[in-house]
């Protein structure tokens, strides 16, 4: 009997300091996509704002990659289990958008007395994340842009101490390479990101219609009858000469991981790998970033963000709200924000704020960093134009699928390039109908 | 005359099956009720206001041409990866049950990789054949691309098969062995009296005595290489090159969870559960006459 009562009063006790102690703080759930080291760095984030305040907690949860993030979101939001704030890539921006199930940035920002310049993000940062009302319903995160990596020791035996500017001037240039005894000027992959998108928005041409998808969800996929088509015609050509390779993890090595260990000589990826190449390479590579080559030097257009931006969830209590607007503000501030994600990571700054923060702070003189500012004169090399602000398609991870299955088609010689693109359009283009016809009703944002 | 176990309290009964029944309604009756409600909707991502379309969703999937193709992989897999794991469990268990010096170190050791979650046995394969890098990139050496399964459909295809069949065979040995071990040793013996050699006896006692083991392990290797082979092509090729190896329930993942197309992947998981329904009924209704239970 005593110990029973004994047992309860412990009980009871631990009950109410586990209440107190949960009074004091107040909790949200935070999840993200990033994953491996990355993930690691935004796990000290979360940990760093909890330690900056006492008022409340983030619980961050990692999802194993963007796609779960978004995938799982949606599963909770539908149990009606979801995150207070959740982190989306590019691709998932007009799902949330169209959801339903978010509480629009602009809006929770006034709402909960955060102090965001709008005007102080990158324009092509800005334009990408806003509705067509100019409105932003999330808040830029970590952001990155392609930019071209080459071996300076390669380019040197050519006798060329300068990247290329534009892809004819890349083609000589690879040709040289091989002749010089390079066996691999240029690694590739079937990512659309690079190949396509970032293709078309720095040399102006459209996607779809539309511009690009921005108008409404009736755009139609063009990509089939633009330069790109000569584009991939130009890599085909590489790759067959010898001038060129393939490098999947299927392959056996990645693109980043083939010109780390110096077996290829260039790539076109993410700035975002430029600290995975710094501790991954082999001792001796001699490398640099560039902008990456264009058809025209003096056309050139900004190319494109890519990343992940911020989304608050709708339906949550006004506390977990203002523990969310507290780590929001924390996260997104210049200098406990970007500086902290673009130092640890390869991510580039999303506000001319943080950009003249880190440079003041010799940032990008520093060896181990220099090369990064080059994404953003990539990001800003013009005005925003309506082909060069971003992507707005719906279910566009499977039009990327769609084109990237035909593009394997095409460099394994089963069809022809046109053809194939051509396939990849017309999937693309029910992929868009469908998307429409789920949607019936709704418009745009 | 059938032999029936019979219970006189119907609510003892009743209460005895619940707890399964409850599971079998939770994990099976009810998602597949959702999933055909969805298959006959159009459903948006973040659910609320669907839509009935009656059967534009299957319309949709048959008349896709890369579905057809889809379907086509998927038997191919089937097929020959349940053969080959058959095959060479078969050969396996009749060996270990001669009691060959260190056979007990085989039985435990050949049934490991079942133990192995798909995605792990898909890793290590991806590993060891990948073209440049991993063991077998010495044959490549030899003979220039002759293995590529990053380019070669026909390749990728074989690199999935060879993954399931290896992991399946651990898995079909210990049932092999267990029906092997249950035959009588006396007619072995009486055979090995006869003057039949070991592969005469194999082939007209053991065999047909593990014939039941056979068609029971044939319908779970089909139905697992229909349903379970998500994690191998995840891991080693991912549904390509150029679709190569997009089988049915990878493009139902694909469709649905990347794509976020939830009433097209319904429709496909429908046709899919159909599909293997179908295969089980058929290799019951034809296939299983011909087999004697003792």
């Amino acid at each position: 009997m005593t110990r029973v009562s004994l047992l309860a009063t412990a009980a009871a006790v631990a009950l109410s300091a586990g209440t107190a102690s949960a009074a004091e703080r107040i909790k949200f759930d935070y999840w993200y996509g990033l994953t491996g080291d990355l993930g690691e760095v935004m796990a000290k984030h979360c940990q760093m704002f909890n330690e900056s305040q006492d008022k409340y907690e983030a619980v961050c949860t990692g999802q194993g990659g963007y796609d779960k993030a978004e995938q799982n979101t949606i599963a909770a939001y539908r149990a009606k289990q979801h995150p207070t704030v959740v982190q989306i890539y590019d691709a998932g921006t007009v799902n949330f958008m169209l959801s339903g199930a978010i509480y629009p940035a602009k809006k929770f920002a006034e709402d909960f007395a955060i102090d965001v310049d709008w005007s102080a993000y990158f324009p092509g940062i800005a334009n990408y994340y806003a509705t067509s009302a100019g409105e932003m319903w999330s808040f830029p995160y970590n952001s990155s842009t392609a930019v071209f990596y080459w071996n300076k020791d390669e380019w040197a035996k050519i006798g060329k101490t300068e990247a290329p500017k534009t892809w004819a001037e890349f083609g000589e240039d690879l040709k040289a390479l091989n002749a010089a005894g390079v066996s691999c000027g240029f690694a590739f992959d079937f990512d659309t990101w690079q190949n396509l998108e970032q293709f078309s928005a720095t040399n102006n041409l459209p996607i779809a219609s539309m511009d690009n998808g921005y108008g409404g969800l009736g755009a139609e996929l063009v990509f089939n009858t633009t330069a790109f088509v000569d584009h991939m015609n130009d890599y085909k050509a590489w790759m067959d000469a010898g001038y060129a390779k393939i490098q999947t993890a299927q392959v056996g090595k990645n693109l980043v991981q083939a010109f780390a260990d110096k077996s290829c000589a260039s790539m076109i990826t993410s700035i975002a790998n430029h600290g995975t190449v710094k501790n991954t390479q082999v001792a001796d590579l001699n490398w640099g970033v560039a902008m990456m080559p264009v058809i025209d030097a003096a056309a050139r257009k900004n190319s494109l963000v890519g990343g992940a931006s911020l989304w608050v969830m709708e339906g949550k209590s006004k506390e977990e709200y203002e523990a969310a607007a507290a780590f929001l503000k924390y996260v997104t501030a210049s200098d406990t924000g970007e500086k902290f994600m673009v130092s640890n990571t390869g991510y580039i700054p999303v506000t001319t704020k943080g950009f003249e923060l880190l440079k003041s702070e010799g940032f990008y003189a520093d060896p181990k960093y220099a090369g990064r500012e080059i994404a953003i004169a990539s990001l800003t090399a013009s005005e925003v134009g309506p082909l060069s602000r971003g992507i707005r398609l719906g279910n566009f991870t499977s039009i990327r699928a769609q084109l990237r299955s035909e593009l394997e088609a095409a460099f394994t010689g089963q069809k022809t390039m046109q053809v194939a693109i051509d396939d990849a359009v017309k999937a693309g283009n029910d992929i868009l109908r469908r998307y429409e016809q789920t949607y019936r009703g709704a418009a745009l944002p | 005359m059938e032999k029936r176990a019979t219970f006189s309290n119907l609510w003892l009964a009743a209460a005895l099956v619940a707890p399964q029944l409850l599971l079998v309604f939770v994990f099976f009756y009810w998602p597949s009720g959702e999933a055909l409600y969805w298959a006959f909707t159009l459903e948006p991502p973040f659910g609320g206001s669907n839509q009935w379309v009656g059967f534009l969703n299957f319309s949709t999937v048959f008349s896709d041409a890369k579905y057809w193709a889809s379907v086509r992989v998927s038997l191919i897999f089937a097929l020959v990866a349940t053969v080959l794991s058959l095959a060479i469990a078969v050969l396996l268990a009749l060996f270990v049950d001669r009691r060959l010096p260190g056979h007990q170190v085989y039985k435990f050791t050949y049934f490991l990789p079942y133990a192995l979650a798909a995605p792990a046995v898909g890793l290590a394969f991806r590993f060891i054949f990948a073209p440049d890098a991993g063991f077998v990139s010495a044959i490549n050496r030899a003979f220039p691309d002759l293995w590529n399964p990053a380019l070669d459909g026909v390749d990728a295809l074989a690199l999935i098969i060879m993954a399931q069949a290896w992991k399946m065979a651990g898995y079909n040995f210990v049932f092999f062995l267990a029906a092997l071990q249950s035959i009588p040793r006396t007619l072995v013996e009486a055979g090995a009296m006869d003057g039949a050699s070991v592969l005469r006896r194999m082939r007209d006692i053991q065999l047909p005595l593990i014939a039941p083991t056979l068609f029971f392990l044939i319908v779970i290797n089909i139905t697992d290489s229909f349903v379970d082979s998500f994690g191998i092509v995840d891991i080693t090729t991912g549904g390509g090159p150029a679709r190569a190896t997009d089988l049915m329930v990878y493009k139902i993942y694909s469709d649905g969870f990347q794509g976020k197309d939830y009433s097209l992947a319904a429709a496909q998981s429908i046709v899919l559960m159909l599909l293997v329904v179908a295969l089980t009924f058929v290799q019951f209704r034809f296939v299983e006459r011909r087999i004697h239970y003792t």
